[in-house]
């Protein structure tokens, strides 16, 4: 089936004119009244405005935090966890209308946002919500009279700026777990996909209280900027890339506060030669794992973008992945058959195809796709790349850049060492992927592959409880499961004599 | 090993008449990144191993030094695009976007 364009007969969301920041519980106009046009990678149009915001209203936003932080901190958890599990719902009563404004803001396909970003942004404030309820501290028994127990503490007011790839995913990855642990959130949405976390907000903004959810909107030098540098914050967390990553640890380093930084990746996706040995189900699930790099346009920080291939099976081996790939169906994001949708900004297509330009004056073969594709049916502009296969070696630019686009880069690996070696002749550590038959390889594999996640024979799986993160210039902390909290709370030792008698020091 | 289109150089004019003397720096990883980011000169504290490529348009181009290992054997060439958002670059809410094109060097 195919959803109706917004603000279309029949439409599951109407887009408004303009939005507004999300601050002390309301919506509330720019302190300096203005807007920037949100544009749909789809049509490459704009369909509404969105508050281009500046350091006044990150500073409104903080006084609106700051005056709910101590009342949130103090309430209890079984009361918190009751809002995480209502904004869960109502997320859930309103799953299809969040699902066609992500695909419309974003370009990804409904598929994809009905059966992946909706239902785990969901389970993910179902996730933290018990996470709450069991986390406890501890105590430490250090004589018969005296001892130590260990609280946690919410750190207070934190900063979140979310990127553009899974925009309301992502926000409730960072979300869940700070408001679980008792914090109040000034976040900062990504100016190419501001559009369904205020839609969100409209929804559900009034199950917290007032001043405990903040959203600006703004570009990233006028509003993220200020937020990140900010005096009165406690902590920022950043999903973004290195040289912004590097600037956010700055200006936290200016005022001695922890930072979580997911910063992306080049992820290796290794077939070991036995992943043919059967013509069966398993083939074709390696096979699948290998054509999941066009997943998300490729446009997801772990996207496995480096296919390392055993010579043993190379040439069988590409040409059943080859096919594979060509049957992914593109076009129309609104199209429930659809597998890839639009890159989310125009800039986004344009970098991708210069690493498409890059790679073929360094040598490396297209194998398939390359080109732009160009939809008709009024999506003539959308920002449409075909899925794209490159064939060359490890030391070329489209292998160790993240192109962030449905674009892989395939090499064969000459036995075990081989393999493992190139895969980690890289600078990042996010994901990566092991595709074998035997248990054995599988697991030395994994354990030998220097990244946070190492899918073993399955791929671009996200669940809750599920520890993600980078090693190396991938990022620092994990996020996704209840290790959290530990990134949003401190902890206090109350150290406790029970002794009536007198220490006796002096 | 870094140059600029005519393009660039216009945009970088005009930053730095708004904002005053500039500064680039190569990033890498996921969303905005394997793009140049553009700063005004001194925002982002550079480290000793960042590598000065050069300068476009009399504002110096860097790199991290083990990036710069990897892209050593590549021409750039600073262009500028339509866009939107850019982590903090400056250009950012021009609705332009600083990209980088690139050549094998001959050498």
């Amino acid at each position: 089936m195919r959803y109706a364009r917004p603000n279309t007969p029949g439409a599951k969301v109407n887009f408004e004119s303009r939005y507004d920041n999300f601050i002390g519980g309301e919506f509330v106009r720019p302190v300096k009244g203005q807007y920037f046009e949100n544009i749909s990678p789809v049509t490459g149009r704009p369909f509404t405005e969105v508050a281009r915001s500046t350091a006044e209203d990150i500073e409104k936003a903080l006084d609106a935090a700051h005056g709910a932080k101590q009342a949130w901190g103090n309430t209890a958890p079984a009361a918190r966890a009751i809002i995480l599990n209502k904004i869960a719902d109502i997320m859930e009563q309103n799953l299809e209308l969040l699902a066609v404004s992500e695909s419309w803001d974003n370009g990804k396909p409904v598929r994809e946002t009905l059966a992946a970003d909706l239902p785990l942004a969901i389970d993910h404030f179902r996730y933290f919500a018990g996470c709450l309820r069991s986390d406890e501290g501890s105590l430490s028994q250090l004589d018969a009279n005296t001892v130590a127990y260990h609280l946690k503490e919410p750190l207070g007011v934190v900063a979140q700026i979310i990127p553009w790839n899974f925009p309301l995913l992502m926000a409730a990855w960072k979300l869940a777990p700070a408001l679980a642990a008792g914090n109040c959130v000034v976040l900062k949405p990504a100016e190419q996909t501001p559009a369904t976390i205020l839609l969100w907000a409209k929804l559900v903004g009034h199950l917290l209280p007032p001043g405990v959810l903040n959203i600006v909107n703004g570009f990233g030098i006028e509003a993220g900027k200020p937020l990140a540098q900010n005096k009165r914050i406690a902590k920022v967390a950043f999903t973004g890339e290195t040289t912004t990553g590097r600037l956010i640890m700055q200006y936290a380093s200016e005022n001695l506060i922890p930072v979580t930084l997911e910063l992306g990746g080049k992820s290796p996706n290794i077939f070991f030669a036995d992943v043919l040995d059967k013509d069966d189900d398993f083939r074709q699930k390696a096979l699948e794992g290998f054509a999941m790099f066009a997943l998300n346009q490729g446009e997801v920080c772990t996207c496995p973008s480096r296919a390392l291939i055993d010579k043993k099976i190379y040439g069988a081996f590409m040409e059943l992945a080859t096919e594979r790939v060509k049957k992914i169906k593109q076009g129309d994001p609104l199209d429930t058959e659809t597998m890839i949708g639009a890159q989310a900004s125009n800039d986004q297509l344009e970098k991708i195809l210069s690493y498409v330009d890059i790679g073929k004056k360094e040598g490396a073969k297209v194998r398939a796709g390359g080109e732009r594709l160009r939809l008709g049916d009024g999506l003539e502009e959308g920002y449409y790349v075909q899925p794209t296969i490159f064939e060359g070696h490890n030391k070329m630019r489209i292998f160790q850049e993240e192109i962030f686009g449905p674009v892989v880069s395939v090499a064969s690996f000459d036995g075990y060492d081989a393999a493992i070696t190139t895969a980690n002749d890289t600078l990042y550590g996010l994901g990566a992927g092991v595709w074998t038959r035997d248990t054995n390889t599988a697991f030395r594999a994994g354990r030998a592959i220097e990244a946070g996640r190492v899918w073993t024979n399955c791929y671009h799986l996200y669940p809750a409880h599920a520890a993600f993160g980078g090693y190396k210039h991938s990022g620092i902390g994990r996020e996704n499961h209840k290790m959290m909290l530990d990134h949003y709370q401190q902890t206090k030792n109350l150290l406790v004599s029970y002794d009536p008698k007198p220490m006796g020091f002096f | 090993m870094v140059s600029a289109t005519t393009a660039a150089l216009a945009k970088i004019a005009d930053l730095v008449e708004r904002f005053g003397p500039l500064m680039f720096h190569q990033s890498g990883g996921c969303c905005d990144g394997s793009a140049p980011m553009c700063y005004q000169r001194g925002e982002l504290k550079l480290g000793a191993r960042d590598v000065h490529l050069g300068d476009v348009g009399g504002q110096p181009f860097y790199i991290g030094g083990d990036q710069y290992e990897l892209w050593k054997h590549t021409q750039l060439t600073l262009d500028i695009v339509k866009g939107r958002g850019a982590g903090f670059s400056l250009e950012a809410p021009d609705g332009v976007r600083f990209l980088i094109r690139s050549d094998v060097c001959s050498t």
